[in-house]
């Protein structure tokens, strides 16, 4: 009995994603990952998997897999529509399917299996990277994929309490960024000030935020410099691009500010599941 | 140098010049502060990404500070030699642009040493230098869409070899058949910040 799970579906955006690779920026590798880190963690923890085995990162639900053997799977971040429980570690008997429908609210859920996704890692991660391409292919209907074997033992938990992610206007806290001076008090206050719209030009890679633009104190060009997920980048439009996941390593437009990111409160995770329309506030951290 | 803040777990130092990023990235990625996950050099400045389970900000700030740059940074590196075959379809274009023969641009490009600065267009793509910075290359007005891969190009006062086919600006005065990014090598990367290059003429132009 091979422990896999065959897509019927993959829905709009599912990719297999874990912790990342990090330690690799220096070479032009991001360090990708899931996009929701915390739910991510909370998904393998629930199956009894260790905290950095790979999962299915769903994006805007749609997905149907079939189990071809006995598996212990959970989802767990955007409650997705339909019969299957959230949050609720469940058997997925040999041969039975399950279907995730389209989340009410939040944008990624993710899917984990006692033992893990185990397609092979590419430099040290099974996350794909969508805009380095590195990682494994994007899931695609028809794809076998194969399940590891049962590592930890299982934490007997029924039903996981877990917050409804919101939808309507989203409020964050942001740090000021390392060029956060080439906006000036008048810029810094512009951005904070009022809330800023998702753009359905978003992905994994960044939030395109919609919005009166930004103007700069200062010209001149940037020497591009590295950044990390969580930027806030100003180009010439002036309206801010929020990076997530698979960010460029680095950026030759001013970073204005960061979404705080602490791994026990992170705002990023949380923007990471924004979509398009929601409305987003970013509040001076510590205001 | 000023350390400047990054969000709430990295932080991004400036520096003066291209040298003194190379020379504090050496001496930082030789022996990285307690709890710094990934350190990324760019063309001004030093990105140290922590984990903050294991430092603070002010740690890593403080250790930067005590930090000696290394001075032999240009010249302490592994050295890798490229064969390149010197055909690239703007060669003689820029040539004429900066007042030099195809054969003057080649020897000035092969004739000293280039050093990895840094790294981050794509896996695998490193800025390379010459000291003193003798280029001074204007990009292409229009980009390319499909640049093939081993293109050795140059745009600014940088050198650089495109790992894979993707789209790009710069210059293609040539081409090389060792591919600088390679999943199945350890590391995947031969042109690594710090990576010293000697690009080395082969065959007819």
């Amino acid at each position: 009995m091979t422990r896999a799970l065959t897509v019927l579906a993959a829905g709009p955006l599912t990719t297999v994603q874990d912790a990342g690779r990090p330690g690799q920026a220096a070479l032009g590798i991001v360090r990708s990952g899931a996009c929701d880190r915390a739910v991510y963690r909370q998904a393998n923890r629930l199956v009894g998997n260790p905290e950095d085995l790979a999962v299915l990162e769903v994006t805007y639900g749609g997905l149907a897999v079939r189990a071809e053997a006995d598996l212990l799977v959970v989802t767990t971040g955007a409650r997705c529509a339909g019969p299957f429980p959230h949050a609720a570690p469940t058997l997925l008997r040999r041969g039975t399917e399950l279907r995730l429908g389209p989340p009410g609210t939040g944008l990624r859920t993710y899917l984990a299996v006692r033992g893990g996704i185990d397609v092979p890692r590419v430099l040290g991660s099974r996350a794909t990277d969508v805009l380095s391409g590195l990682g494994p292919a994007v899931v695609a209907d028809g794809d076998v994929l194969p399940v590891g074997p049962p590592v930890d033992p299982l934490p007997g938990v029924d039903v996981a309490p877990v917050p409804e992610i919101p939808g309507g206007e989203v409020t964050v806290r942001v740090l000021p960024g390392p060029r956060a001076d080439w906006f000036g008090d008048a810029g810094w206050a512009a951005l904070t000030g009022r809330s800023w719209t998702v753009t359905d030009e978003s992905n994994r890679v960044g939030i395109r935020l919609d919005g009166s633009p930004l103007e700069r104190v200062r010209g001149g060009e940037l020497p591009s410099e590295g950044m990390v997920r969580g930027a806030l980048q100003v180009p010439p439009s002036g309206k801010p691009v929020l990076f997530l996941a698979d960010h460029p390593v680095t950026g030759g437009y001013p970073v204005i500010g960061y979404v705080a990111d602490e791994p026990v409160r992170s705002d990023v995770d949380r923007c990471g599941q924004l979509r398009p329309g929601q409305t987003l506030r970013l509040t001076a951290a510590g205001a | 140098m000023r350390v400047l803040s990054s969000g709430s777990t990295a932080l991004l130092v400036e520096l003066d010049d291209l040298d003194a990023v190379l020379a504090l990235y050496a001496a930082l990625a030789d022996q990285p502060p307690e709890g710094v996950v990934d350190i990324v050099p760019a063309a001004r400045t030093v990105l140290l990404v922590t984990d903050p389970a294991r430092t603070s900000l002010s740690a890593v700030a403080d250790a930067v500070r005590r930090t000696t740059p290394r001075p032999d940074a240009r010249t302490g590196g592994e050295v890798v030699e490229l064969p390149v075959r010197y055909d690239g379809e703007d060669l003689e274009e820029l040539a004429g642009l900066l007042e030099l023969t195809p054969e003057e641009l080649v020897r000035r490009h092969t004739g000293e040493e280039w050093t990895v600065a840094f790294g981050g267009f794509a896996p695998g793509f490193g800025y390379l230098t010459q000291p003193g910075g003798r280029w001074d290359v204007p990009r292409r007005s229009t980009p390319r869409t499909k640049v093939p891969p081993g293109s050795v190009a140059l745009a600014g006062e940088f050198s650089g070899v495109y790992p894979r086919e993707s789209p790009g600006g710069w210059q293609l005065i040539g081409r090389t058949d060792v591919a600088v990014f390679d999943l199945d090598r350890d590391p995947p990367a031969l042109l690594r910040p710090g990576v010293r290059v000697r690009f080395v003429e082969v065959g007819g132009r």
